[in-house]
């Protein structure tokens, strides 16, 4: 066997053992319910923000503190807290994606992606809103 | 219909050019195959004329588009969705350009307009090769037209039509102000009311976003230039193509690194995400064509001067493109939608997508299986003593770490394809870092230590004698800054720490030993350090990267103490601290002071003025960070930062909140039933009610005639000793009632004189409300990265490596050709 052919060997077998230890990194996509059987455990979570509830965020009080209700799709809801700034628009997106794990009664949030801005081009709802917005001086 | 005031020549000029264009992509496409397929000189020529005819065609309706857009936006023709969508009548003229490729339909035309532009250098420089590249060029012209098309085929949308009316996208239809009484129908005068656009996106609002994407899509478009060498190669059995390519591929692996640093450079500005790189999917999205490039440069060299790596030389050329228009797929179809905070939202081309990737990919690598049998191999092996050994493994390390990093980056699709819910780790970034630190370490070496080995075999003696001093300096500086603890970074482990300074060594020995190469190897020619010029770039941005990606620091943290915050739990950062206007706050090494606020009409931005002074007093500066407005969906204005440029470190403040008096206005009045000369508390000092005026001789309010004021003379004396005053009170106009409240700003506190609680008794009801949002406050963040100018001179370097490189080549093919 050739000294290149052992390399591309190790090679391959090198990429593999990364590829397989990073699957191990990767956390999941969980819904509520399942997340609430898993306490501890960081996972990622698709939700929307419940609008009936109020949102905790006073940058005055505390800048790093937000608390506020998500629901699924399936209609579970949790209180989410997130010790951090309440990302801008957050109130405004249809969906949020959030990680983190159970911890009591609460979801402790470490990260929150909110769609950004330039993708409001797939929410015809918020271009006809801010329309209406405009012109509702006439 | 007729709608007044529509301008519809600009449009349906632009939409004649987008078909034209198709169509004569397709002509030049087939003029350019048949040329290249034909045998006979004349019938060669005269399909050349035709397809370069064609091209000609192709090129003049790319530009008729573009200037169809840029006037479409100049001046501001909101009947088009494009200008409605991305612009509005407050757009700085500096920005257009920001706008005409913040849409796909944009940025496809861009590219196509790259591709135009390095066809005719081909054109002019290919030679015999031109027909076979152009063929490929032509077609993926043919591709991107199709995206601009917008056109219905079967019930299937193929494209955007970036000349689209606002009228027909179907938002009017919901907003009654539009609609005509009596038709029920739009009115045809909507254009009198549809006065502004929805403007540019805040964050592309930049001047980077000005200048970022015509690089980086130069770039991308430049990598079909190897992979047309690649294929047309393949096509004619002839594999002459690896020598005039070489100038392509240098070119390409400088824009693209330019443009991908660029994008760095955006982000770090911006700070959109929290530093000059994330590993966001739209960062990787562009790191793997570069990384994957730069292999097949290294073996296509590899064969020049050896014979051998012919075909790993095809493979990367090939990949590379492919992985450019598997980017294109990622960023733009949607499916990143979860795991990115920037990538498109896919609009209706994911099919188109796919098949752009695929139309490519296959027919190059089942030509490459046809024809690898009969490729020239060299059946001896090379020798551990080689430099194409060891180029060879450089490039497949470089080609190993582009897999992994598309891979990860990849999760999405796989989650789509095979129903897995797999989502990313906890922390994103050193799920990345801690395999490629590994990576950098054996680019590191590599770099070093390959040129003093020569092709072929290098006897022994030559290599240690040379290789001894830069590599007993590199460990004295690797070492000398690893001691000085400036590298620290405990924070993932010893393990990760350990590999970190190993990489700092491999980094800085690919500096110095490359340095030396000029003297030592080269003997001083700068002529032809091109190579060593770019190594040296490339290993001090490994440098650059490990010292300041380590040492990036947050210096707001919120230890002030102030009884306002709530203590947050010890695990969680707390890296944003709230300041009043005026009040001095403590913050680390620093006092902070917000001043005040500006606000400028020109760009819609209002500045907060922050005066930063370090408690040794040797540092003093002003920071102005700024929010701007923007009526894109409604959304809160959005922060931008503002920096302190020292030579060794970077200091970013940026308003992550602020509250605005008049907006965050929820408390309560709170009743308290007062006489004169009573006092009443309130969270911070009492309230004196000194007496009742009624009709005041020098009374500040305004009051109307006939009316009589009654005006309450109080006293606010706060806990610190401030005392301010103030005078409540109503006006009454026969049976109508007009409140006059006070207000004392610095202490948040609102008084309204509510109405008489008992005539008897001659007690009056006051209304108390405490409001901390009236004073103006922000909560700010502040960052410190060192040693971030080492990255971008790196860049800098490493790209005048590879201009000095396409130099010496093009030199070089010259001399040949004569």
């Amino acid at each position: 066997m050739k000294k290149i052919h052992i390399i591309l060997l190790v090679f391959i077998a090198v990429s593999i053992a990364v590829l397989i230890s990073l699957m191990g990194n990767l956390s999941t996509y969980e819904t509520i319910a399942t997340a609430k059987q898993k306490p501890g455990k960081y996972v990622t979570l698709s939700v929307k923000m419940d609008r009936n509830k109020p949102l905790d965020y006073n940058p005055v009080k505390n800048p790093n503190y937000l608390a506020f209700t998500a629901l699924d799709t399936l209609g579970n809801s949790v209180q989410v807290v997130y010790h951090d700034l309440k990302p801008t628009d957050m109130e405004k997106s249809e969906r949020i994606v959030i990680g983190g794990a159970i911890s009591g009664d609460h979801f402790e949030c470490k990260k929150i992606l909110v769609r950004c801005p330039s993708k409001y081009k797939d929410d015809p709802n918020a271009a006809k809103n801010s329309l209406k917005e405009q012109t509702s001086q006439y | 219909m007729n709608y007044i005031g529509e301008h519809l020549f600009p449009g349906q000029l632009g939409h004649f050019a987008a078909v034209l264009s198709l169509v004569a992509c397709l002509v030049a496409t087939i003029a350019f195959f048949k040329s290249n397929r034909a045998e006979i000189l004349a019938e060669k020529k005269s399909w050349l004329r035709l397809a370069r005819a064609a091209f000609l065609v192709e090129t003049i309706s790319v530009i008729t588009i573009i200037c169809c857009i840029y006037y479409i936006l100049v001046n501001h023709l909101f009947e088009y969705n494009y200008a409605w969508e991305h612009s509005d009548t407050t757009l700085q003229p500096k920005y257009v350009f920001a706008c005409l490729w913040e849409a796909q339909e944009g940025s496809f035309l861009l590219w196509s307009f790259w591709h135009c532009v390095l066809g005719w250098i081909l054109i002019a420089t290919a030679k015999k090769w031109e027909a076979g590249v152009l063929t490929v060029v032509s077609f993926a012209q043919f591709c991107l037209a199709t995206m601009l098309l917008g056109i219905y085929f079967f019930h299937t949308k193929v494209g955007i039509n970036p000349f689209a009316l606002l009228r027909t996208e179907g938002l009017l239809n919901n907003a009654p102000a539009f609609t005509d009484i009596t038709t029920g129908n739009l009115r045809a005068d909507y254009l009198t009311i549809l006065k502004d656009g929805s403007g540019l996106n805040a964050l592309l609002q930049n001047y980077w976003m000005v200048i970022h994407p015509p690089v980086l899509f130069l770039g991308f478009a430049s990598t079909i230039v190897p992979f047309a060498f690649a294929f047309a190669g393949l096509v004619n059995n002839d594999h002459t193509w690896t020598k005039p390519v070489l100038p392509w591929a240098l070119f390409s692996g400088a824009v693209l690194s330019t443009g991908v640093m660029m994008g760095a450079a955006w982000a770090y500005e911006s700070l959109s995400f929290g530093g000059y790189w994330a590993w966001d999917p739209v960062e990787n999205a562009s790191l793997v064509p570069w990384l994957v490039l730069i292999a097949g440069l290294h073996t296509n060299l590899v064969y020049k001067s050896s014979g051998y790596s012919l075909k790993s030389t095809y493979i990367f050329y090939i990949l590379a493109f492919s992985l450019v228009l598997y980017s294109t797929f990622l960023t733009r179809s949607g499916i990143l939608g979860d795991t990115s905070v920037h990538a498109f939202v896919g609009a209706d081309i994911f099919t188109q997508l796919v098949s752009f990737i695929l139309v490519f990919f296959i027919p190059a690598m089942v030509l490459f299986f046809i024809r690898q049998k009969s490729m020239p191999t060299i059946r001896k092996e090379e020798s551990t003593y080689s430099r194409e050994f060891w180029m060879f493994i450089g490039s497949l390390i470089l080609f190993l770490s582009s897999l992994i990093i598309i891979a990860k980056t990849s999760v999405p699709v796989f989650n789509k394809i095979f129903g897995t819910k797999m989502s990313p780790p906890e922390d994103v970034p050193f799920s990345y870092n801690q395999i490629l630190v590994f990576i950098a370490i054996l680019l590191g070496l590599l770099t070093a230590v390959t040129q003093y080995l020569k092709y072929k075999e290098t006897p022994k003696a030559f290599f240690s004698k040379k290789i001894w001093l830069p590599t007993l300096i590199a460990v004295t500086i690797s070492l000398a800054i690893s001691l000085s603890g400036a590298m620290n970074y405990d924070k993932k482990g010893p393990g990760f720490m350990i590999a970190i300074h190993i990489a700092l060594f491999a980094a800085i020995y690919g500096v110095v030993a490359n340095t030396g190469y000029i003297w030592l190897g080269l003997k001083g020619k700068l002529k032809a350090a091109g190579a060593s010029v770019a190594h040296i770039g490339f290993a001090l941005l490994l440098v650059g990267i490990l010292i300041s990606s380590s040492r990036k620091e947050v210096l707001s943290w919120n230890t002030t103490g102030v009884s306002l915050f709530e203590k947050t739990k010890d695990q969680d950062p707390a890296e944003n601290i709230a300041l009043f206007q005026g009040v001095r706050t403590d913050m680390g090494k620093y006092h902070v002071t917000y001043l005040r606020d500006t606000t400028n009409d020109f760009d819609k931005k209002k500045y907060f003025e922050l005066s930063f002074e370090s408690k040794d007093g040797a540092n003093k500066f002003k920071l102005y960070p700024d929010i701007m407005k923007i009526n894109k969906g409604r959304q809160e204005p959005s922060a931008n930062p503002d920096k302190e440029h020292y030579w060794n470190k970077d200091i970013f403040a940026y308003a992550s909140a602020w509250t605005d008096p008049s907006v965050n206005d929820t408390t309560t009045f709170r009743p308290v039933q007062l006489k004169e000369g009573d006092t009443v508390f309130y969270s911070n000092g009492m309230i004196v009610l000194n007496k009742v005026m009624v009709n005041p001789p020098n009374n500040k309010r305004v009051i109307e005639p006939g009316e009589t004021a009654m005006m309450l003379d109080m006293t606010v004396i706060s806990k610190e000793g401030s005392i301010y005053s103030v005078t409540p009170g109503i006006v009454i106009k026969q049976n109508a009632v007009r409140n006059l409240p006070d207000t004392v700003m610095a202490q948040g506190l609102v008084l309204q004189f509510n109405k008489i609680a008992d005539e008897k008794k001659r007690t009056l009801e006051i209304g108390v409300k405490e409001n901390k949002g009236m004073t103006p406050l922000i909560t700010l963040k502040v960052l410190q990265f060192p040693f971030i100018s080492i990255v971008w001179l790196a860049v800098i370097i490493m790209v005048t490596g590879f201009i000095m490189s396409i130099v010496q080549r093009t030199g070089k093919t010259k001399l040949t050709a004569v």
